[in-house]
């Protein structure tokens, strides 16, 4: 990486991101993303509740957190919810890719705009109406764990699905359909063609959008905070509820649990998402 | 592509389960709200449904036609703040190497996966009376002062004491942390723009002595027309919407709609009106998105040519 070394070649015309005045932009706002981050996941570490002066590295607040049951138990209906969304938004993701990659058929147009309707519509509106919506058909509340999380499961797969179904369906673009249909010549039903052929060549695109869901999911906090009721309390709904208190360390804690917990997954995604592209461009 | 009658079962059999539950998880509700929103309620709980417009009349009102236009505005000044700031970078972006391209790309995607309510609370931290910037600031005066005292103009008689600044809970913080959040939102399609920007015309635009600042807005911008349109459109959207940053680093005037639309859904207990004022949020949305697809067809068209 050339940031430090002199480059000995003259400066072109164009070569804009060797300018000083531009690397010093590109710095800036390097900074002003991370320093706010970092110096959160820091100061979860520091020995002082007045969280501002370096007072001497700690884990207590990590050792706080893991003995806070209020606390454990949001995260692990968080994860609890995260799993189950992740399958079934993995599993209609697909189908709705496949679908759209294999057919025509009358109002597609509208169709694809209906299921991209959950990705462009302000979240507030998607959180009233899912409160609205379970309140008016009179979902049960108050059932026993895991049921409880039921209405908040199913408000997080219908916003999640559909984007697992758009990077399913761009893995999808480099399936060879010729493939499917010497499949089916040789006798394979639907569901084997489907099964055996077309799910093999989905799979990064499979495991990409299950990452996808996954973090949709876990990060997820307005359509959560409008479904959740008192004893269904997710991650991010607790540290809510925590951060209008006050600026604790403890708070700090668990946001660094969080962020580390979306950061390998997203990690996974990245590398998944990668292969794809290189797949992708192999297959052509 | 096939049509859809040629195995009508295996169409049916993928077409069905994801349909039901759009359908029935999203639209569903959506249209419940929607039928709110022409509602009267007539009770503490009781809601009938009389067709009437009432509500969207009240939500013309100036107290929150003013926090509409509010909402705009912030929405507005986060998504020129952004344009400002993102530019450079995705300029710097586009034309570094390979490999740097990748990494700063990467660098600058990260955080939008960092969760929101985590990156707003890392705001508050900052900004905050005994925050790190009011700390930073203090330090620095109060080192001032000590330098000054060496010449004998000590004791706060030229700069200090210090007072903090009130960073939070004003308008000012809403749009420092809509700016915070919704800056990889800008970089990305501007990125996009800018790469797929034919080189050759700013290499003859400098040939032919005009100088970098005149060829940027004379054949960058305009080139990369659609690009910006399209980086203004998607960060103004959430950005207009947003719930969090608001709720968080604002104080009780700096009130957004979605706030609106929560507080009547919740606290002041009035679904129809909550639902009339989520509506005219979406059809705002709906509004730009239009805008925006009709610039992404021209920008096709002009690719034909």
């Amino acid at each position: 990486m050339s940031l430090f070394k002199r480059n000995p070649d003259p400066m072109g015309p164009l070569d804009y991101s060797r300018r000083l005045s531009l690397r010093l932009t590109v710095g800036l706002t390097l900074f002003f993303l991370y320093a706010p981050i970092l110096g959160l996941i820091v100061f979860s570490f520091n020995d002082s509740r007045r969280n501002i002066v370096w007072r001497g590295f700690t884990t207590d607040y990590y050792v706080k957190l893991f003995n806070n049951d209020a606390l454990m138990l949001a995260f692990g209906n968080s994860l609890t919810i995260a799993l189950v969304t992740t399958l079934f938004s993995t599993v209609l993701g697909a189908l709705t890719a496949y679908v759209l990659w294999r057919y025509r058929f009358p109002g597609k147009a509208v169709y694809e705009g209906g299921m991209a309707l959950p990705i462009v519509i302000p979240e507030i509106c998607m959180g009233v109406a899912m409160m609205v919506f379970f309140a008016r058909i009179g979902w049960p509340s108050g059932m026993i764990w895991p049921f409880n999380l039921s209405a908040i499961t199913i408000a997080h797969i219908a916003f999640s699905f559909p984007f697992a179904a758009i990077v399913i369906r761009a893995r999808l673009e480099s399936f060879n359909p010729e493939l499917a249909e010497c499949a089916r010549d040789l006798g394979a039903s639907e569901y084997r063609v489907f099964a055996d052929v077309v799910v093999p060549h989905m799979k990064p695109g499979l495991i990409a959008g299950a990452l996808l869901a996954f973090t949709l999911s876990l990060d997820d906090f307005v359509i959560t905070f409008f479904t959740s009721g008192p004893d269904t309390v997710t991650f991010p709904v607790k540290i809510y509820s925590m951060v209008r208190f006050s600026v604790t360390p403890e708070v700090n804690a668990a946001s660094t649990v969080l962020i580390l917990l979306t950061l390998v997954v997203t990690a996974f995604a990245l590398r998944m998402q990668n292969r794809n592209n290189m797949l992708g461009s192999a297959a052509h | 592509m096939e049509n859809w009658k040629r195995s009508a079962r295996a169409f049916f059999t993928a077409f069905t389960p994801p349909t039901f539950w759009l359908v029935a998880f999203f639209i569903v509700p959506l249209s419940l709200i929607w039928l709110y929103s022409f509602s009267a309620k007539t009770g503490v709980v009781d809601i009938t449904l009389d067709w009437n417009l009432d509500q969207y009349a009240r939500a013309l009102e100036p107290l929150y036609l003013g926090i509409f236009w509010k909402s705009i505005l912030m929405a507005a000044a986060t998504t020129a703040i952004c344009l400002v700031v993102a530019f450079p970078v995705a300029i710097a972006i586009v034309f570094s190497k390979p490999t740097m391209r990748m990494w700063l790309l990467l660098l600058v995607i990260l955080p939008f996966w960092t969760n929101l309510l985590i990156r707003t609370y890392a705001l508050i931290a900052v900004l905050r009376t005994n925050g790190f910037i009011n700390w930073g600031l203090d330090w620095l005066v109060t080192n001032a002062d000590r330098a000054l005292s060496l010449i004998g103009l000590g004791d706060n008689r030229i700069v200090g004491p210090f007072e903090p600044l009130t960073l939070l809970y004003n308008n000012t913080a809403v749009v420092f942390g809509l700016v915070y959040v919704s800056l990889p939102f800008m970089v990305l399609p501007l990125y996009a723009a800018l790469d797929r920007l034919d080189r050759s015309y700013l290499e003859a635009s400098l040939d032919l002595g005009a100088g970098h600042i005149r060829t940027f807005f004379s054949i960058v911008v305009p080139l990369a027309l659609p690009g910006i349109a399209s980086g203004i459109v998607i960060t103004f959207i959430p950005a207009m919407g947003s719930y969090l940053t608001p709720d968080l680093l604002g104080g009780t005037d700096s009130q957004m709609i979605a706030n609106v639309i929560a507080s009547q859904f919740k606290q002041a207990n009035n679904w129809p009106f909550g639902a009339a004022l989520s509506f005219l949020l979406m059809y705002a949305t709906f509004f730009a998105l239009a805008i925006r697809a009709v610039l992404m067809r021209k920008e096709g068209r002009g690719d034909v040519k």
